[in-house]
């Protein structure tokens, strides 16, 4: 490992992501056990996702999700199949190219509400 | 030339860490699909302003979604114990406070994993037309 390369970079956001998404989950567990309760304790419970302030954190978490999931096949990838570091380097550029344009669609259907797009 | 992996774990060689190195991997491969199909679900062909109680009784009415969302729950919350757990092995250097924390952490763990569990198991969808 050395300074300055772009894995690392990848492997720190790898590592929040993954935190941020366990923390959700939590959440989430306990904000869909209240179909138990009645169904208006659910209705109340999942009306943050209805805020319009809170539309652009779940654009995030699901940002976050691709992210991880992206990065965790790679790591995968060069577990598996020995990978020279300049490989490396551009098997990250590429993988960036790609999230950044699967991120577009998404924003389209989650944000676009926000905009007047949808 | 070795590939550079900055950060990520090298593969263990043997015993506990092993298996569960391997475990990341699994259930990594098991939930890829599982989770991006959900959130498709979720966003894409639904939408939080129309998910409401109405839409998961509807979904929980058979038990496809129910397994579907049990398989996620399993994987997603077992994965993301044991990435956690390997976070505790870097930072905490005391081995008391490791166990500690790891110990805790499971506990935690196995309550979510049941209730989530329960809530999968037991739930009854209101007869039909509410
Ligand atoms: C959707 C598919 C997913 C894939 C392909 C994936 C892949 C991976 C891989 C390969 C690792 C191991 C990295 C290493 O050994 O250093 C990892 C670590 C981790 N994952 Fe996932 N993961 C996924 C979903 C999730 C989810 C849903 C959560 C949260 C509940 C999560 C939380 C974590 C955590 C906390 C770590 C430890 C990170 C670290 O040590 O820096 N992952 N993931
Ligand atoms: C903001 C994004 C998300 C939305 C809107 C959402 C929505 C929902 C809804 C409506 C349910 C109720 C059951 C159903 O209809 O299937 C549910 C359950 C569930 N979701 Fe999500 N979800 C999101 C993100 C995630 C993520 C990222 C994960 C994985 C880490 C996840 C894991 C689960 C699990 C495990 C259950 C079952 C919970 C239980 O056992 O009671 N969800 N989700």
């Amino acid at each position: 490992m050395y300074r300055g390369h772009p894995g690392m970079l990848a492997w720190v956001l790898h590592r929040i992501t993954g935190l941020a998404v366990l923390l959700f989950l939590f959440a989430h567990i306990v904000e869909t056990s209240m179909i138990l309760v009645s169904p208006e304790a659910y209705n109340k419970a999942i009306e943050l996702y209805r805020q319009p302030w809170f539309k652009p954190l779940e654009f995030l978490l699901v940002a976050a999700v691709l992210f991880h999931a992206g990065n965790g096949l790679m790591v995968m990838i060069i577990d598996f199949i020995p990978t020279p570091s300049r490989t490396y380097r551009r098997m990250f550029w590429i993988g960036a190219g790609v999230y950044a344009v699967l991120l577009v669609p998404v924003a389209y259907f989650m944000l676009g509400g926000l905009v007047g797009l949808r | 030339m070795r590939a550079v992996r900055p950060g990520y774990r090298e593969r263990p060689s043997g015993g506990v860490p092993l298996f569960l190195w391997f475990y990341m991997r699994v259930s990594a491969i098991g939930m890829i699909g599982l989770v991006i199909g959900h959130l498709y679900i979720m966003h894409i062909l639904n939408s939080t302003d129309t998910i409401d109680f109405a839409f998961v009784a509807e979904r929980f009415r058979g038990p496809l979604w129910r397994t579907y969302d049990l398989v996620i729950l399993i994987f997603a919350l077992s994965h993301g114990l044991v990435g956690l757990r390997g976070i505790f092995d870097d930072y905490i250097h005391h081995r008391g406070w490791r166990v500690a924390a790891e110990v805790a952490m499971w506990v935690v763990g196995v309550v979510f994993l049941a209730f989530g569990a329960l809530v999968l198991f037991t739930f009854q969808p209101p007869a039909a037309g509410r």
